[in-house]
């Protein structure tokens, strides 16, 4: 061997294990970054059982759930949570009136019967809806949809359930018409094509072929529109009205979940404080329901996935 | 027209089982028919309530776009109040957002694609991934309060707002990498590692620049969502009444840049849009009209490149 070559292999040797070290570290560097998911999800986990437990060691837990009163500013506090949860599900269950018939309907529209140049122009359209900003629906619920509700029902405040509601209905409604379109996408063409065969319309393929076969996906879609509803922050905090009151009339006001940690953050909160625990004992509960939805929602869309 | 005509023939010749048919045929089509209109006219209730709101926007706020709105700090008399401290404090935040948001949930995305073994952590970072996706963004600004501020002894600053959002928006930059680089054919990846290229030159040599079309999507998608984010905004306390700008990156002395304006105290667009909503005066409802409009303008801006983005894939695609 010449001692040319043996300077080649030594070079290439070098070149080799540099590379072999560049690899090793890319992977461990990129394993990092995919555990910061892992630690936001503690982190959050962790920042809200730290405040609540110290809540719950002045407020009682059981008073907490069933008390009827949320009165934490007031010198005669109360802590009952129902009225801002009776208020969260008034306002999202108007909401979900609207978004789930009319997302599903949309659904079916585009997968099964609007032509591909109707598709091209509907689909920029939900994904506009979906992009505005939750602050500029909140100011059309409270300055438009208000107002010309008002026509309708003279006794409605400025402040109430049912504008958030309707106006968050059309802001969900491109998420749970997505999330069901995919679902339906997803029914193989055999199985439409065979009930074309067998004499079916398009209705009746899309009734009795294409929604059973969807049918967990729609579910999910359904469900978890229901998870955003209930979360959804900026709508409610500038339309729903601040006052808790234990109500389920979409005509009333009413401070929700959310809209009332949002009323909190915008005063002064003192570090500490039980009004400063308050609003992570009630973003708990939030995050807990919404969990329970999205956990559902995952696995009912995994279930579709799977199927075909 | 033509079921009529069919039945007809049919009645004439076939008797009453194919009149019946033919009758059958008819409702089923008129349903058809009704369900088709169903969808059509939710979808155009959809459309209007879009274009009431824009137009709304433009009829109460149009007067107050010009240029001393861009360029004045917010005030108490409506006719002097301005968005300069609310836009620029959106761009900071926005930096500090792309800058951490595009690494981290790229790094992610890959590592979940390219790299992961099918094994109990990566089913765990997958889940949390998901759900992270539908937790409220409120619940974002509880973290970035108890955790960046209470816990880390962060202030009110662009730097806490940028990360908070950046966290935020990391599902849909992951979500976007990862499918950018799953429609790579295979044919690509094998071809590289018989040329002797290992993972990491595969994947930031041949695989990148194909991905990175989707990826800048993906990250213009989360990017015009967090812009308009208000609520983990509010939660961490930004002001909404600032009258003056962070600190310029750029200095006259050495060494030329500053990072000063990473800890200054700012306020968004959708926080000056918000405090202006919920005054009683209707003149500062015309305030907040127009930076509504200043805000879905940088929105839809930011929507429409990505749409175009998009649109330039898929032409290519075919």
């Amino acid at each position: 061997m010449t001692a040319n070559s043996i300077a080649q292999v030594q070079a290439t040797d070098a070149f080799l294990r540099r590379r072999r070290r560049v690899d090793r570290l890319m992977r461990v560097v990129l394993f990092l970054a995919a555990t910061v998911s892992v630690l936001v999800t503690a982190g959050i986990v962790f920042v809200l059982l730290r405040e609540s437990i110290t809540f719950f060691q002045s407020v009682s837990i059981v008073e907490f759930l069933t008390g009827t009163r949320w009165t934490p500013l007031f010198t005669s506090a109360h802590f009952g949570v129902l009225p801002l949860l009776s208020a969260t599900l008034t306002v999202s269950a108007v909401a979900l009136l609207v978004a789930i018939p009319g997302g599903t309907l949309v659904a079916i529209y585009l997968s099964e019967f609007a032509p591909d140049r109707v598709r091209e122009v509907v689909k920029p359209l939900l994904e506009l809806l979906e992009g505005i900003p939750t602050v500029v629906y909140g100011y059309f619920a409270l300055l438009f949809v208000t107002p010309v509700l008002q026509l309708v029902f003279p006794q409605l405040g400025g402040f109430n359930l049912l504008s958030p509601g309707l106006v968050m209905g059309v802001m969900i409604l491109p998420y749970v018409t997505s999330v069901s379109e995919d679902a339906m996408r997803a029914v193989p063409s055999d199985l439409r094509e065979g009930a074309y065969a067998l004499g079916f319309n398009r209705l009746q393929t899309a009734v009795r072929v294409v929604i059973p076969g969807a049918l967990s996906g729609i579910t999910a879609a359904c469900i978890l529109g229901m998870s955003r509803a209930i979360g959804e922050t900026m709508v409610v905090a500038i339309a729903a009205g601040q006052n808790a009151q234990l109500t389920f009339n979409p005509l009333e006001a009413a401070a929700t979940i959310p809209g009332y940690i949002v009323q909190i953050s915008l005063g002064d909160v003192p570090h500490g404080t039980v009004k400063y625990q308050t609003i992570f004992a009630v973003g708990l509960l939030l995050f807990l329901i919404t969990l329970t939805f999205n956990v559902i929602g995952f696995f009912l869309r995994r279930r579709f996935r799977e199927a075909y | 027209m033509a079921v009529t005509t069919y039945s007809q023939q049919a009645g004439g010749s076939g008797g009453s089982d194919a009149t019946r048919l033919a009758a059958l045929i008819a409702r089923n089509r008129r349903m058809d028919r009704v369900f088709m209109v169903g969808g059509i006219s939710v979808l155009l209730i959809a459309a209007l309530m879009l274009i009431s709101l824009i137009l709304g926007l433009v009829v109460q706020g149009a007067s107050s776009v010009d240029v001393e709105f861009l360029t004045n700090f917010p005030s108490r008399r409506p006719e002097s109040a301005g968005i300069l401290a609310a836009w620029v404090g959106t761009t900071a935040v926005m930096v500090v957002t792309a800058l951490l948001a595009l690494p981290l949930g790229v790094a992610a995305g890959m590592y979940l694609e390219e790299y992961a073994p099918n094994n109990w952590v990566t089913d765990l970072i997958e889940i949390n991934v998901t759900n992270l996706a539908g937790v409220p963004s409120i619940i974002y600004g509880l973290l970035a309060l108890g955790l960046f501020l209470f816990t880390f002894g962060m202030g009110q600053w662009v730097l806490v707002a940028g990360l908070v959002l950046a966290l935020l928006i990391l599902p849909v930059v992951i979500v976007s990498t990862r499918e950018s680089f799953r429609s790579i054919p295979r044919e690509v990846r094998e071809a590289a590692h018989a040329l002797g290229a290992d993972d990491w030159q595969t994947v930031s040599r041949y695989l990148m620049p194909a991905a990175w079309p989707g990826i800048l999507t993906g990250l213009i998608v989360g990017l015009s969502r967090a812009i308009g984010e208000t609520a983990p905004v509010i939660t961490i306390g930004a002001l909404t009444f600032i009258a003056f700008l962070p600190a310029a990156p750029i200095t006259s002395a050495f060494p030329y840049l500053s990072f000063e304006w990473l800890t200054a105290p700012f306020t968004v667009m959708p926080i000056q849009m918000f405090n202006w909503v919920s005054r009683p005066q209707s003149e500062f409802h015309d305030l907040a009209a127009g930076a509504g409009l200043v805000l879905l303008a940088m929105t839809l801006t930011m929507n429409a490149a990505a749409i175009f983005i998009r649109y330039r894939l898929r032409r290519r695609g075919r």
